[in-house]
This record gives structure tokens, sequence and C-alpha cells, in this order.
């Protein structure tokens, strides 16, 4: 007799009178969810397989399903829910560490929604987009504290190197490996035709894109995969990553299956063999070691590109900040604990790391009161959802941000988190052939152009009616925000006031 | 062929000098722990006099060549693509971490964690051979590529500390010894070396004992282990998907 403890949290509801028999479902499905029964001559579904991709969804010709959350249900309990309950089953049958991806689902406070924004109104004239330039151009580097004359008495205008963004948003790190060749190409395509950057995320730099370089920035994590001179060479600013937002302290490994011939070659590892990234870089045990590492790129690339250095937000962030800031990085990218990820321990995403907005508001703050701010630029994510965001987290002061999750929700992704599993039916974070051959590149690229474009025009406008007309006036300016719900603490810490104040 | 005496220029007027000179051949003398030295160099050569700082030779490049008459420092070889480092003494810690090609000769003994996370693909072989001994943590992580601990002056004592080939999944790790370290983890395995095993390193033995005018029946002489993964996937976390 097998008991199965297990039971699908979704169930597949199929319109049986507007269902055609065309068993495209069946076919599209790489779960195996949907097939047709040749005695009942109807298509059935194992909803024990579904992972809520909505693949069959979109593609069924005359709209016959839908995904809807089983009835099935424990006894109400508001301290065991069916996940705490279901996976005790899980970890019971298997002896296993629970495995996911994407970003933490849990009900933590999300501080973007309880931050409001600003509009100028009769005293200080809001801007019109329409008539008004407005400026979303900003420059990412080390900046300078005081003007300095040479003996012409001419302004001394050489920098320390600096990346130009024609918009304040970049794409964040997605390795090759954990994502598709496919879901890269259209990355790399959209940052070109925007003017802004997108990153190799660290399983290097394939050697097709090349050819955008001048909009790429590689990435050398613990693992230094596929980190050669000419990949250094090839990006237009150097990641160092220490860590990230949906696995703070943890290290990182990409299974065998998922090394294909064209992976494997990027990676510089044999087929087949299993990628694994320790958790520090073993090379780093020190905040000086650390210093050591972005000088050694800086005099590989001759000091031509930024270093930026990306670390997840954990506690005393506003400390690590400032060592890294000393330590001659250019750019520090903090990544909250909302951040996604290809495959990551459960308890570790849901668990481990704080929020983006607490953490970029500190960090701010540190700099700014330590007189550093100048040495480093921040960039925010973990998570960036939309254009509103986009403008809080500048004026909480970030110099930019990253987006990922948006990105790939942009090329079709529907968040069912089961990235780990690599069969993404939306063909993004998958290495099968079959699968990411459904993601066009073109239309991808196109996709995340209109994504950007449009979080651009919002910008503008809730710019404009802030009465502001430059990113550099937004930046750090907290006086454009109140908060709304939040305690006195909460406030303290992202230095805003309350909403009516 | 360009000689600079170094004393106590800093490290990036010096490493600027090397990079922008039209010379391909430098002699450095009284080199005082200037740190990056080579860092990306490619088609050049350098003969080192004095003691390098950390990081010689890091990302290190096709058609180069570090001739160190001393000791050097901690992060030797970091991230080392192709050419060769040769040392004429001992090094720090973090030799060779991720080195992906070329090749790294210590005369006398490496210190912690040489060798970590070394990577080979196709014709990029990486290796590193130390003449005495190395520290715990030799070759952490082992993705590809060879590392020879020779203990010359051990007498067929174990020339290798604690934690030798912890996450090893890749590559070889060569010990002439008589004794093996009695801490290998479970996912390494260790025989006793084959004739083909020898004749497979015998052309970078043999240039090691060329270039510190080492005996080569002496080396050859002796007990050889071959250290191996025991599987592709070493620290295979059993994981259960949600």
């Amino acid at each position: 007799m097998i008991v199965n403890l297990i039971q699908s949290e979704y169930e597949v509801i199929r319109d049986q009178n507007r269902c055609i028999n065309c068993k495209l479902c069946e076919q599209q499905c790489s779960n195996g969810v949907n097939y047709y029964d040749k005695k009942l001559k109807a298509m059935l579904s194992d909803e024990s397989k579904c992972v809520n991709c909505h693949r069959c969804v979109a593609i069924c010709p005359t709209n016959a399903l839908k995904i809807v959350k089983s009835q099935h249900c424990f006894k109400t309990n508001s301290n065991w829910s069916h996940h705490d309950i279901t996976n005790i089953f899980r970890q019971a049958q298997t002896g296993g560490v629970l495995l996911s991806s994407m970003g933490n689902p849990k009900e933590y406070p999300v501080y973007w929604d309880k931050i409001l924004i600003n509009a100028s109104q009769v005293t200080n004239p809001s801007i019109d987009p329409l008539r008004e330039p407005m400026e979303t151009r900003t420059f990412l580097g080390k900046k300078k504290l005081d003007i300095e004359f040479d003996e012409n008495n001419n302004i001394i205008t050489k920098t320390k190197p600096q990346m130009e963004l024609k918009i304040p948003i970049m794409f964040g790190g997605m390795s090759y490996g954990s994502i598709s060749y496919n879901a890269h190409k259209s990355l790399a395509c959209a940052a070109e035709k925007l003017g802004i950057f997108y990153n190799t995320g660290e399983g290097g730099l394939h050697e097709d894109f090349y050819v955008y370089s001048e909009n790429t920035i590689v990435q050398v994590a613990s693992g230094r995969f596929g980190v050669h001179p000419n990949y250094l060479k090839a990006g237009k600013a150097i990641e160092i990553k220490m860590g990230q937002g949906a696995k703070p302290g943890i290290g990182g490994h990409l299974p065998g299956r998922k090394i294909t011939k064209e992976v494997s070659k990027t990676r510089m590892i044999p087929e087949g063999n299993a990628a694994i990234s320790p958790a520090p870089h073993h090379d780093i045990y020190s905040i000086e070691d650390l210093r050591q590492l972005v000088y050694m790129l800086k005099e590989t690339t001759n000091y031509e590109k930024p270093i930026i250095v990306k670390i997840a937000a954990v506690h005393n962030i506003g400390a690590i900040a400032s060592g890294i800031a000393r330590c001659g990085a250019d750019i520090i990218a903090i990544d909250g604990f909302r951040g996604g990820t290809g495959a990551a321990p459960l308890r570790i995403r849901d668990n481990v790391g704080i929020p983006i907005e607490l953490a970029l508001a500190s960090v701010d703050k540190r700099l700014r009161e330590e007189g550093i701010r100048n040495e480093v630029s921040l960039v925010a994510s973990g998570t960036i959802r939309s254009s509103a965001d986009v403008i809080k987290a500048l004026a909480l002061g970030a110099d930019a941000v990253y987006i990922s999750t948006s990105a790939l929700i942009a090329l079709g992704c529907h968040l069912c988190r089961s990235c780990h599993l690599g069969k993404c039916n939306w063909g993004i974070a998958t290495q099968i052939k079959s699968l990411s051959d459904r993601l066009d590149p073109k239309e991808g690229c196109e996709n995340l152009v209109n994504l950007i474009n449009a979080w651009k025009r919002e910008i503008k406008e809730m710019m404009g009616g802030m009465g502001i007309n430059s990113i550099e006036a937004l930046k750090g300016n907290r006086l454009m925000l109140r908060g709304i719900g939040l305690s006195e603490k909460e406030l303290e810490i992202l230095g805003i006031q309350h909403a009516g104040e | 062929m360009k000689k600079l005496t170094v004393n106590h220029m800093s490290f990036k007027q010096l490493n600027s000098l090397i990079r922008e000179s039209s010379d391909n051949v430098f002699e450095l003398d009284d080199v005082h722990g200037q740190r990056f030295i080579a860092a990306g160099m490619k088609n050049k050569k350098i003969t080192i006099k004095g003691i390098p700082g950390n990081a010689l030779g890091a990302c290190l490049d096709l058609g180069s060549r570090i001739y160190v008459k001393n000791d050097c420092q901690d992060a030797t070889g970091d991230t080392m693509n192709e050419g060769e480092i040769i040392i004429c003494g001992n090094c720090g810690d973090t030799a060779g971490y991720s080195m992906r090609g070329g090749k790294l000769f210590i005369k006398e003994s490496a210190g912690y964690r040489a060798g970590i996370h070394m990577k080979a693909y196709k014709n990029e072989k990486p290796s590193i051979i130390i003449g005495d001994t190395a520290g715990s943590f030799l070759g952490e992580y082992l993705a590809g590529g060879t590392i020879v601990v020779l203990g010359l002056n051990q007498n067929g004592k174990c020339p290798v500390g604690n934690f030798c080939g912890t996450g090893m999944h890749g590559g070889q790790i060569i010990l002439r010894t008589d004794e093996l370290p009695n801490d290998l983890p479970k996912q390494v395995v260790t025989r006793k070396a084959k004739k083909e095993d020898l004749e497979s390193i015998k052309e970078i033995i043999n240039q090691f004992c060329d270039e510190f005018s080492f005996d080569k029946n002496t080396i050859y002489n002796a007990n050889f282990y071959i250290l191996e993964p025991n599987s592709t996937i070493p620290y295979r976390q059993h994981y259960t998907t949600i």
C-alpha cells in the first residue's frame, strides 16, 4: 500500500467544453503534467507534477486551462502552515536539505510598499516632463570631494574610471549555466540598446557575447570561473562577488547535468563536472585581503575599470560597507534578502539576510557620517519590482539599481520558483535546448527594452511631479519620502518622516 | 634587457614602468616587497632579486616568465592563466589560487592553502611543483591540474599538512613520500603511482630539476602516491526539491 504524504498544492482545471484536444499543452509541458487519454478521448492532467509555471495556460489556443490553488487542505492552523508540515514529510522521507529557487516569498514587511513619494504643489511647481528635459543619466564610480585646478587655473577633469548609465537601472548578475544562452543574449542586447549594463554572473562570458563588451560587467566570484585576462578586459567594470542576498554566507553548486558543452567551455571546466563555488573566497579572509584582490584586478587591467564589490545585506551592513569603501572599491552593490537565485537551500533563502530598504538607508547614512560617501557609488537590488521602487531606492541613497527577477519576468518568467529543477518551460532557467529555443533573443531583447523604457517614462513623470528634473537631485533626497504604518525605529533607520509630518 | 633598481618605488609606479616599457626582458634589483608585480603580464620576462610582495604574477598571461632568486610572499600566481613562475626559495600562503594554466615551481616549501580551486580545460593544464613541503589545505576544491610535492628534505615523511584535498573534485595531487597523510577526506582515493603516472609528469619534473639543479635520479628513486577524487561531486549535498 503506497502512502502519498505530499499532495499537490495546485490543480490544473480544464474546461472540457473549450478543450479541442490539440495536445499543445502536452507537448509544451516539460514536467509531463498534461496527457491525452486514448480511452476517454480527452486531455487529462497529473497535478502532482505541476509547478504552476502557466506555460500550458498561456499557449492554450482556446483558453481552456487555469491553475488554481488546491482546495485540499490541512486543518486551519496559524502556527503550522501547509508548507511547514509538508517540508517535514519531505525531510523525514529523504533526509535531504530542502532546495528552492528565486527569492524569499515569506510574509516579511516589504518596505517599498510602506514608503510614499512626494509631489509638488502650489508653492513649488511640478515640472512637466513633456515640456522640460529630464536628466536620467548617471555615472557610477569614485567621485572627488573637491575641485582641483592645474597650473593654468583650469579645472582638472580627469576622474577615476566611471560607468555611464543612460538610466540608473542595470541587469543584475545571473550566471550562464543558471540561465540559458538565449536569456543572456536578450540581456546583453537590451543593455546595449538601452545604454546600460548587464552582468555576466559567475559563469564566465560566452565568446559570442564579447561584442557587447561596452555594456558588460564581468563578475569574479569565489569559484573564479572563466576568469582570464581577456575576460577581465572584456568588461567595462569588474564585480567581485562576496555574497548575494538569496544565500548570504554560503557558496554555490551548479550540478554536473547543467554543465553542457557550451557552459563548460565558458566556465572552462570539463563537461558534466559540477561547478562548486566555495563559501568564502579562500584567499579573502579579511578586509585587507579584499583590498589586495581589488588592487590585483586594478593592476591587471591598468586601472581602467571601476571595481564593484557585491555583498549581501546582513547585520552590521554599515560597518561592512565602510570597510569596503576604504579598501579601494569604486562601487558597492548591496543585495537584499529578497534577492533571487537559481538554487539555494530553502531555510537560508527564507531566513538569512535583511531587507534592502533598511540596508541601503543605513549604508548611505553611515558613509555620509564618516565623510566617505563620495568614495563609492551604491547599487541596490533584491527586489526592485517597478519604477516606483527605483525612485524610492534612489531617494534612500542608491546611485543605481540592479534588476534581475523583474528582467526575467519581462522574458516570460512566472515566478514558479522551480529553476533548480532545470526544466524551465519558458526557456530561461534551463540548459535543455528544446526549452531554451522557446525564448527568442530578439523578442526577449525587445521586451526588456520596452520594460526599461516604460519605467523611464514613469520615472520622469514621478520626478517631474516632485519638482525634480535630474536623477542627481533625487539621489539621497529622503525629504521626498514619507513612511506609512512604520514604527519609530523603522522610520529612524530609513531616515524618513511619517506621512503627515 | 632593462635593468631596474626598485628600492622603495611604489608598486603602482613599478608595475606601470614594466607595463608601458617596450622592453620585453627585465631584471629587477633590490625589490622590497612591492605587490602585484607582473599582474596580467603578457609576453615579458622578469628576473627578481630581493623579495617581491603579495600577488606576484597574478593573472599572468601567455609568454611570460618570472624568475625569483629568493622567497616570495602570499597569493603568488593568483588566478594565473599561462606562463611560468620560478621561485628559488619558499612562498607564502594561497599560491596558485584558481590557477588555470602555466607552471608554478617552488624550490623549497609553500605555505597554507596552495593550489586551491585550480582548474584545467582542454589544453590548459596548470601545474604546481613544490620541492619540500606544503602547508595545510593543499589543493582544496581542486577542480583540475596537477600538484606535486616532492618532500626532498623529509626523508620519506609526509610532506603535506592537514586537510589536504578537501573538496577535491578533479585533477591530481602527487606526493613523493613513504607516508600518506592520515586525515584525507573520503572523497579522495589514493594509490601508488604506476609507471604511466610518472611518465605523464616526467616533462615538468625534469624541467623543475633543471631549473634548480636537482638530481633527477634522486627524485625518481622514491615512492610516489597519486591522490585523486573519488567522484566528480564530492560535496554533493543530498537535496530535496520542494
